[in-house]
């Protein structure tokens, strides 16, 4: 599904690398999680892979299905099944959610050149969706993410994704800021999007969001390399004992 | 001091430019005398004035205009609400595509007719308004429409008028040179709502005078016509009582130059004026909002709203002036002037200003020209929005707060829909 091959990014502005090599390969069907220190690079990593400006790749490749998706613009990677839930959700005054969803979906179906959705079923779409991850209509209409508390920005991020179905969903700490019930909900949202072809990358400081999501495989992420590589039980030993003794142990 | 040849040789330009008005006696008369002897004591505008500064008035003064070019709407703005239509033709009142002058709670008179006729309200507010609003600044292409004014209607309202009255202007003939005058009182209690479509004429200069009395209300909402070589300056003069409501709201859409004055003064307790515009200028556009707000009276509420887009080399101008007399004490008065720059060749020139006399008000204004927000543009596009209609997805929600001061979420709506469809042809 997704193949990332010695992946190195600095950034556009000042001569700073923050990816320095990154190897990783998500099959079809899998969830990975990545975890790692502060500062480490896993957001950057989420951000080159969905096209934010301001990276420069400097070395390495990514492709989505056999598909260099890093020359595509974040709307092509989109439609070819990328999808980021943020870690910081951006608001956005002034554009209404529904319009904003809507706009995405048939944004996306028109370039896959499928029929657009009108409105009808466009809100039933989205009713059922939301309906099942408990956000209510008042807060669909309202703008993007504005005046949402933390929890209902990282709910409505995977309303977005249930809605736009992609292939690849990377989550970058959905779970931070949410309670318990709200984590539950989401990692029910999750769990009823996984499929034979649909994969998951799980960027999650802890333990806990990866017992309601059972992954594949879980990654370290250090200083911009993944540096260990392991199954669910990597992420108790990190839980229990933190990052020291296996960065000490690759070093 | 003698005003410089320039500037009374431009004063008589712009007289000679238009015939003299039929009807010369009684009010009308009257009016347009003192108006001729106002606009050739303060001359044409000119680029060294402070007050045109920002905007060369002299496409309003040379003799000849630039051929218009004509562009129509196949659904013209506000062409699903139940309203009284009233057409003008190149600046000229259309009475067979005209609805009847009949609507209940309304008197409504074509300027031409009622100058013959002694209505005692219209003398106290024809020419009587734009006057008022010379001082401390000069209007002179306001004096200039109200020497030769011949065009134009003249409405009271005694209730609460329950359709619009929708003034349409149609342009056909492209080199026209159009003035019109309106005058307006909304009496005690009464409400009134008047909206404005269309491009009217190559150049065009209309005044609005609009007294709104005691306790009444008034509503005003203007779509621009884009036709893109059109030349428009426009004054709306507003002296509200006590307890009134003003609601103005302006969107401009293409036009190489337009100039729009609002002229408000507070002269009763306890009312309220917002005066709001939304414009998007693409190339060869010059968008000037001029407001002045004068507090002459206690626990007045005022609220400026302008937002303007611009790209490939427009122009947008602000000057707004808040004014609050020694006596205008719990004065709420607010401005904000907003420009969003697509490219870096086009501009937004912008001169808030506050002059405060009385000492227990609330003021407050504020300025900013910035671009559009990359943050919000990547979140849009990494979901599969294309990146040109993010960037109309931003503008839009930019100007709608200006849209938001409309009162009425119908005409609201529509006003929306015709910058979506703008913004759409745009993109191709
Ligand atoms: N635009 C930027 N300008 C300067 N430094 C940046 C920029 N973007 C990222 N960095 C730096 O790159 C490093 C990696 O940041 P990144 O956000 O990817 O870390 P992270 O692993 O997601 O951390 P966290 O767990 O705290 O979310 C950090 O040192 C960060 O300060
Ligand atoms: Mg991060």
């Amino acid at each position: 599904m997704l193949e990332i091959k010695n992946l190195h990014v600095s950034l556009e502005e000042e001569e700073k690398q923050i990816l320095k090599g990154v190897d990783l390969t998500v099959g079809a069907g899998q969830v990975h999680a990545i975890m790692g220190p502060n500062g480490s690079g896993k957001s950057t990593l989420s951000y080159v892979l969905s096209g934010r400006d301001g990276y420069d790749v400097t070395e390495g490749s990514a492709t989505l299905l056999g598909e260099d998706i890093l020359e595509m613009e974040p709307e092509e990677r989109a439609a070819a099944g990328l999808f980021l839930a943020f870690q910081y959700p951006v608001e956005i005054p002034g554009v209404g959610n529904m319009t904003f969803l809507r706009t995405a979906l048939n944004g996306q179906r028109k370039a896959r050149g499928e029929e657009e959705l009108n409105a009808a079923e466009f809100l039933k779409l989205v009713r059922e969706k939301a309906k099942a991850l408990k956000i209510d209509a008042d807060m669909l209409k309202r703008p993007v993410n504005v005046g949402f508390s933390g929890g209902e920005k990282k709910r409505n991020e995977i309303l977005q994704m249930s809605v736009l179905e992609p292939k690849m969903c990377i989550m970058d700490e959905t779970d931070s800021g949410l309670d318990v019930d709200a984590m539950k909900l989401v990692a029910d949202g999750v769990n009823a999007l996984r499929d034979a072809g649909r994969s998951f990358l799980v960027i999650t400081h802890y333990q806990r969001l990866l017992d309601h999501i059972q992954p594949d495989v879980v990654h370290i992420m250090a200083d911009g390399r993944i540096v260990k590589s392991g199954g669910p039980d990597l992420a108790l030993e990190v839980e229990n004992n933190g990052y020291a003794d296996i960065l000490s142990e690759v070093a | 001091m003698a005003l410089p040849a320039q500037k009374t040789d431009g004063a008589d330009l712009l007289l000679a430019r238009h015939p003299s008005p039929s009807v010369t006696t009684g009010w009308a008369g009257e009016a347009q005398t003192y108006a001729r002897a106002r606009l050739q004591s303060m001359g044409a505008p000119q680029r060294r004035d402070e007050y045109w500064k920002f905007t060369n008035p002299a496409l309003l003064i040379d003799p000849e205009t630039r051929a218009a070019v004509l562009e129509t709407d196949k659904v013209p703005v506000f062409d699903a609400v139940d309203r009284l239509k009233m057409v003008f033709v190149d600046g000229k009142f259309s009475a067979e595509l005209s609805d009847d002058l009949s609507l209940e709670g309304v008197e409504i008179e074509h300027l031409s007719d009622a100058m013959s006729k002694d209505i005692h309200w219209v003398r106290e507010v024809f020419g009587v308004l734009e006057a008022r609003g010379q001082t401390p600044v000069a209007r002179p292409m306001a004096a200039l429409n109200t020497a030769v004014a011949q065009d134009g209607l003249v409405i009271r309202a005694t209730a609460e008028v329950s359709r619009p009255i929708s003034m349409i202007y149609i342009h056909q003939d492209d080199s026209s040179d159009a003035v019109i005058h309106h005058a307006i009182r909304v009496e005690e209690g009464a409400s009134l709502t008047i909206l404005e479509n269309g491009p009217a004429a190559a150049r065009f200069n209309k005044v609005m005078e609009i007294e709104v009395a005691d306790r009444a209300a008034f509503n005003h909402v203007r779509a621009q016509g884009r036709d893109h070589e059109r030349k428009a300056t426009t004054h709306m003069f507003a002296v509200l009582g006590e307890e009134s409501q003003l609601k103005s709201f302006t969107l401009t859409v293409n036009g190489v130059l337009t100039r729009n004055e609002a002229v408000i003064e507070f002269k009763g307790d306890n009312a309220s004026a917002h005066v709001a515009g939304a414009a998007a200028g693409d190339g060869d556009f010059h968008h000037d909002d001029t407001v002045f707000v004068t507090h002459d009276a206690v626990n007045c509420e005022s609220r400026q709203v302008f937002k303007k887009v611009l790209r490939n080399g427009a122009t947008g101008v602000f000057q707004g002036k808040i004014l609050v007399k020694a006596d205008a004490q719990k004065t709420d008065g607010y401005q904000i002037s907003q420009g969003l720059l697509l490219d870096d060749d086009s501009q937004f020139l912008a001169k808030p200003e506050l002059e405060i006399y009385a000492d227990d008000v609330a003021c407050s204004h504020g300025s900013t020209c910035g671009a559009v927000d990359e943050t919000a543009l990547f979140y849009l596009t990494s979901r599969g929005v294309p990146r040109s209609e993010a960037q109309d997805m931003l503008v839009l929600a930019f100007l709608d707060e200006a849209i938001q001061e409309i009162e009425d979420d119908a005409l609201a709506d529509d006003i929306r829909a015709r910058l979506q469809a703008w913004m759409a042809r745009r993109r191709g």
